[in-house]
């Protein structure tokens, strides 16, 4: 993890102190709703549908078995005994009183945390691969980067009010695990010809209700120059973003009316004023930074670990895990694990606060302390031995935390939706939910393979339903909640955006639709190799269209022919 | 009275803000007196404004307004403010910087209209060193002074930053360089 100095301790401290008495001011009414809701929203504290909304940051998924804990009692002493891991990497609490936030706050300072700018539209927490310092595809280690654009971010005077939230994400692998094609800033860590590090940087992704691909500004920034450049972009755009109508205030249409040729020459006018001024970075600071990162003492293992290979092949439950959460590692004999928090008939991403105290114990026991929240809604132990796999795996099967699925269909990202959030049109859930029984045979899952699935509650995306290989939107319906199924979108280095299917269908009828569009699937592919995506990018969305929207007449004849056979 | 905090204190107001007709028209310039004028006046007319003589001349900018646009004639003016129609329209935050570090302006800058005390650190940081405070409504006159007196706290929220400002020009890495190591 990356330990405080002085200085990140204080500005957390005094934050604390600042929403205290912001707090006080409100409930005391000498502050009104709409100058209290902008600051509160910049402490991560939402109106919900029951309650305040708590979210926490945690700065690009890096979270240390002591926070974790932390995280426990929080959830524990201040709300129902659980918590909700976004797709921010964040962690999220449903149920606390507002007049008890400061003291929540207060708590999460005392172990390096705090909740600032984790909504408004502000600079937000910035995001990256969960598997950052660990994957063997790993270029650049992004982690170093983000806690300098984090510090950057925290409190920066000039953007704290800007046209709409603003998220950055960064990758410095082979492998875009971060998405960072549809971040409003995404940015890519890679070495050029002299192995000297730089930023590719793009702009303008994002999701919501105009989803879009990010556009490639900068080939290769020196990193030196990364804050200047940064704060150039978010000088645009806080100066030309729209401001008049909300749907149009995010940086992606900015880019998109202005066409990205000329935002980008208007990047550069700008920032060839604060070029090689004082926030250009240096060697320094770069290494200060580097060393408040705590590093595993790892020992010198073999690659492979006999005892790990002799349970792979002795225990089927086993290997059927190791296939889908255990991920290599960088360093000969370690490997990366996924705790799943997709078990059916659990919301995605809701941990409780005895299974947060487990795991902490986990990352103890098997990982030098410490966690990651992947965006994809898991926790990871980025550091486990091979020989302790086995013993792990039995360890999180007992506690619900060892669902093998991983990269499948059961693995769904899913926002909160109706059930809390106020801004929903409908449930995400029960959806879920639903569909993970529909899927719930292993052997099933396995040969369907690779899959994601993601499900947003409204058009805010929050479920990144835009870049699902199957994604479903909540949408409201005269008053009815219904599910607009698109397919075909994806994340990674390929992102696409997935395109509607046809019309809504209710929530019932869900598990149906996507159980009809992998028949297509299986009927269609060309091997098992060739997963769900690449069929649709393949056969394009009729078949699947047909298949899905055929006509009631040979529905009904389906079914008696069901029904003779039954 | 307005409540106008300057320099940290607070002082009486003693200019008078023109602003354009409903219609668009602009004001009518008053013979004496500290005038704060729009820029679409100073754009019209800054021969006159220029040769008046009683009283001293200021400039307003709303926050969609280039800064850019008076670069060239910063010497005119004893005073330059920036109006915020709402406080989260953050353009004026940028304005200020430009005007402090890009064009040099030193004199007075002055946040106007929907200034409130929880974003009068931030607006500090970028470069304003004079506020005035939005009226609240129906707030008795010693309940204003109150608050605002209250609001000098907002100053000192925070004790550190880590970026570039006009307050801290050098971002705090650059400033470590001459801290002890204690503070480290």
């Amino acid at each position: 993890m990356y330990l405080y100095d002085a200085v990140d301790q204080r500005l957390v401290d005094e934050r604390v102190v600042q929403f205290r008495d912001q707090t006080r001011r409100f409930l005391a009414g000498a502050l009104s709703e709409d100058s209290f809701r902008p600051v509160r929203l910049q402490n991560g504290l939402y109106i919900q549908r029951f309650a305040p909304m708590l979210r926490v940051a945690i700065p690009y998924g890096l979270l240390h078995s002591r926070q974790l804990r932390a995280l426990a009692y929080i959830a524990r002493r201040w709300d129902r005994g659980y918590g909700h891991f976004s797709t921010r990497q964040n962690i999220q609490f449903n149920w606390p009183k507002l007049e008890d936030v400061p003291d929540i706050l207060a708590h999460l300072a005392t172990v390096q945390m705090h909740a600032i700018q984790t909504s408004g539209n502000c600079i937000r927490n910035t995001t990256t691969d969960h598997f950052a310092g660990v994957a063997p595809d790993e270029i650049v280690d992004p982690l170093v980067w983000c806690e300098l654009i984090r510090q950057w971010s925290t409190l920066h005077p000039e953007f704290a009010y800007l046209p709409r939230k603003f998220k950055i994400a960064v990758s410095g692998a082979e492998q875009d695990r971060a998405a960072i094609q549809v971040h409003d800033i995404g940015i890519e860590a890679r070495r050029d010809a002299t192995g000297e590090i730089g930023f590719r940087v793009l702009v303008g992704g994002g999701l919501g209700r105009t989803p879009v691909i990010g556009t490639v500004i900068r080939e290769f920034l020196p990193w030196p120059h990364l804050l200047t450049y940064l704060d150039a972009i978010l000088r645009v755009y806080n100066r030309h973003g729209r401001r008049d109508n909300k749907y149009k205030a995010r940086i992606k249409i900015l880019v998109r009316e202005l066409t990205p040729e000329v935002f980008r020459t208007q990047v550069d006018a700008e920032w060839a004023h604060l070029k090689d001024g004082p926030a250009t970075l240096t060697d320094a600071e770069i290494g200060r930074i580097n060393g408040r990162f705590t590093r595993p003492q790892y020992r010198r293992l073999d690659a492979l670990s006999v005892h790990y290979t002799q349970a792979l092949a002795r225990d089927r439950g086993f290997s059927n895990w190791a296939r889908r959460n255990v991920n290599p590692h960088r360093v000969p004999g370690y490997a990366a694990v996924t705790l799943s928090l997709k078990k059916t008939g659990v919301p995605p991403g809701d941990a409780t606060a005895a299974q947060m105290d487990a795991v902490a114990d986990l990352a103890d026991r098997y990982s030098f302390g410490e966690l990651r929240v992947s965006h994809e809604q898991n926790l990871i132990l980025p550091d486990v031995q091979q020989s302790e796999l086995h013993a792990l795996w039995q360890e999180a099967k007992a506690l619900g935390l060892a669902t093998p699925n991983i990269g499948l269909i059961t693995n769904i990202i899913a926002c909160p939706g109706g059930d809390f959030c106020s801004l929903a049109n409908a449930k995400s859930i029960p959806v879920a939910e639903a569909i993970q029984r529909r899927f719930d045979d292993l052997d099933y899952q396995h040969d369907i393979g690779e899959l994601d699935l993601n499900i947003s509650g409204c058009m805010n995306s929050c479920g990144h339903h835009h870049v699902g290989h199957i994604g479903i939107l909540g949408v409201d319906k005269q008053g009815a909640e219904f599910y607009q199924i698109s397919i075909g979108g994806a994340q990674g280095n390929d992102a696409s955006l997935g395109k509607v299917l046809g019309p809504s269908v209710s929530q019932d009828e869900v598990p149906d639709v996507i159980e009809k569009l992998i028949d297509v699937y299986l009927a269609r592919r060309d091997s098992e190799a060739e997963r769900f995506i690449d069929v649709v990018r393949r056969l394009g969305l009729e078949p699947f269209k047909e298949h899905v929207y055929e006509k009631s007449d040979q529905t009904q004849k389906d079914r008696r022919r069901q029904l003779a056979a039954a | 009275m307005k409540n106008l905090i300057r320099h940290k204190k607070i002082v009486a107001d003693s200019w008078q803000r023109l602003e354009r007709g409903a219609d668009g028209s602009l004001p009518t310039v008053p013979v004496a007196g500290d005038i704060l004028v729009p820029l679409a006046l100073w754009q019209a007319a800054a021969g006159a404004l220029r040769a008046r003589g009683a009283g001293r001349l200021g400039v307003w900018l709303e926050g969609d307004e280039d800064p850019a646009q008076i670069a060239d004639s910063l010497d005119a003016f004893s005073l330059i403010a920036v109006n915020f129609l709402q406080f989260t329209d953050g353009r004026g935050y940028s304005t200020a910087r430009l005007l402090r570090e890009r064009y040099g302006w030193t004199g007075e800058l002055r946040a106007i209209g929907d200034v409130q005390r929880d974003q009068l650190f931030y607006l500090s940081r970028c470069g304003f060193d004079a506020f005035l405070l939005a009226d609240g409504q129906d707030v008795p006159q010693e309940d204003l002074l109150r608050s605002a007196q209250a609001a000098l706290s907002a100053f000192d929220d925070f004790t550190e930053a880590y970026q570039t400002s006009v307050e801290r020009p050098l971002p705090l890495f650059r400033r470590r360089c001459f801290a002890s190591p204690e503070q480290q």
